[in-house]
């Protein structure tokens, strides 16, 4: 059944969303900033780090005191993990902070380019899954590993548009379609997007939601760049869901052709 | 004894239980979660877990991130 415009919800493992924006909340100017900016966007479900407590000074302000993990979901990833093992200890421990199973899996296979490591990433939804997580996996745009892992359970499949931090947009908007109309659990582009046309164009594709961090937080102006997201998402879906003309060759005139003078 | 916390060595005079110690860290027990020799410690034991001599801690909190 087609959602309608109206009752459109982002559903993923069982819980449902408005908005089908996913941003991080890394790379601001400082806490204020990444409040309002996700505040503009419009984003329900957040994605943070698991990092060390700094011990010199504990007392210095926290993520949590300016986006409260009530009103958000945050979403736990694995950033900077190259291998299985330490993806699924940074998240148990992610889990044991927040209480909740819902995370973002991410296993990097190379520091240049912060490509995914597949093999290891399948290995640690595998794990993580049996461990009773709600795996959203970050991956490469191959059709073949995304099957793989939607196959070992994970509840939402999430490939990249282009390496993260890059800006360049959807670089193969064809595995991307492929990877959509295969796919029996939501699937998100995650990471690659420069601006808004970029996540529109994602929707358009038929994608679930977009998740983005640095195409907000690195724009002249993070706030304006948040709420042009938000709304370049909603128009991405609602044109899918409107369903595009079709492409033609030569023109065909808007104007009556009959009545003229 | 002495124990490692994220990384660094530290001396501690008595065993206290990981609630005390995060307090006399300075650190709200609620925000973080704290692995002990690669074991979670459930929140719910804070207070009766006690740190021991050899102990390797991490003190981990969400920060921002893409």
């Amino acid at each position: 059944m087609e959602p309608t415009k109206e009752g459109d919800f982002f559903e993923v493992a069982g819980r449902r969303f408005k908005s089908r924006l996913l941003v991080g909340t890394g790379k601001y100017k400082d806490f204020e900033e990444t409040a309002q900016a996700i505040a503009v966007s419009g984003a329900e479900i957040v994605t943070v780090a698991v990092r060390r407590v700094n011990l010199s000074d504990p007392s210095q302000p926290m993520l949590m005191d300016f986006v409260d993990p009530k009103k958000y979901t945050y979403l736990p990833n694995t950033a900077g993990c190259y291998t299985a093992d330490d993806a699924v200890r940074t998240l148990r421990l992610a889990r044991e902070a927040g209480g909740w199973n819902l995370v973002k899996l991410e296993v990097l296979g190379d520091q240049k380019t912060l490509y995914p490591d597949v093999v290891e990433t399948l290995k640690a939804a595998e794990s993580l899954i049996k461990d009773g997580f709600d795996v959203m996996v970050y991956t490469s745009d191959d059709p073949m590993i995304a099957k793989a892992l939607e196959d070992i359970g994970c509840c939402a499949i999430m490939p990249l548009a282009a390496p993260i931090g890059s800006g360049l947009g959807i670089q193969n908007p064809v595995n991307i379609r492929l990877i959509i109309e295969q796919s029996n659990v939501p699937v998100l582009v995650d990471a690659g997007v420069g601006t808004a046309s970029d996540a529109a164009i994602a929707m358009e594709l038929g994608c679930d939601g977009v998740l983005m961090n640095t195409a907000i937080a690195a724009a002249k102006d993070p706030i304006a760049m948040a709420r042009a997201m938000g709304l370049a998402v909603e128009a991405g879906r609602l044109a899918y869901l409107a369903g595009r003309m079709p492409r033609k060759m030569y023109a065909d005139p808007s104007s009556p052709v009959g009545g003229l003078i | 004894m002495q124990v490692t916390v994220n990384g660094e060595s530290r001396a501690l005079t008595s065993a206290l239980t990981i609630e005390d110690f995060l307090r006399n860290l300075g650190v709200d027990p609620r925000k973080v979660a704290v692995e002990r020799n690669l074991e979670i410690v459930p929140k719910s034991t804070f207070g009766t877990v006690r740190i021991e001599d050899g102990d390797r801690l991490e003190i981990v909190h969400f920060i921002g991130g893409g």
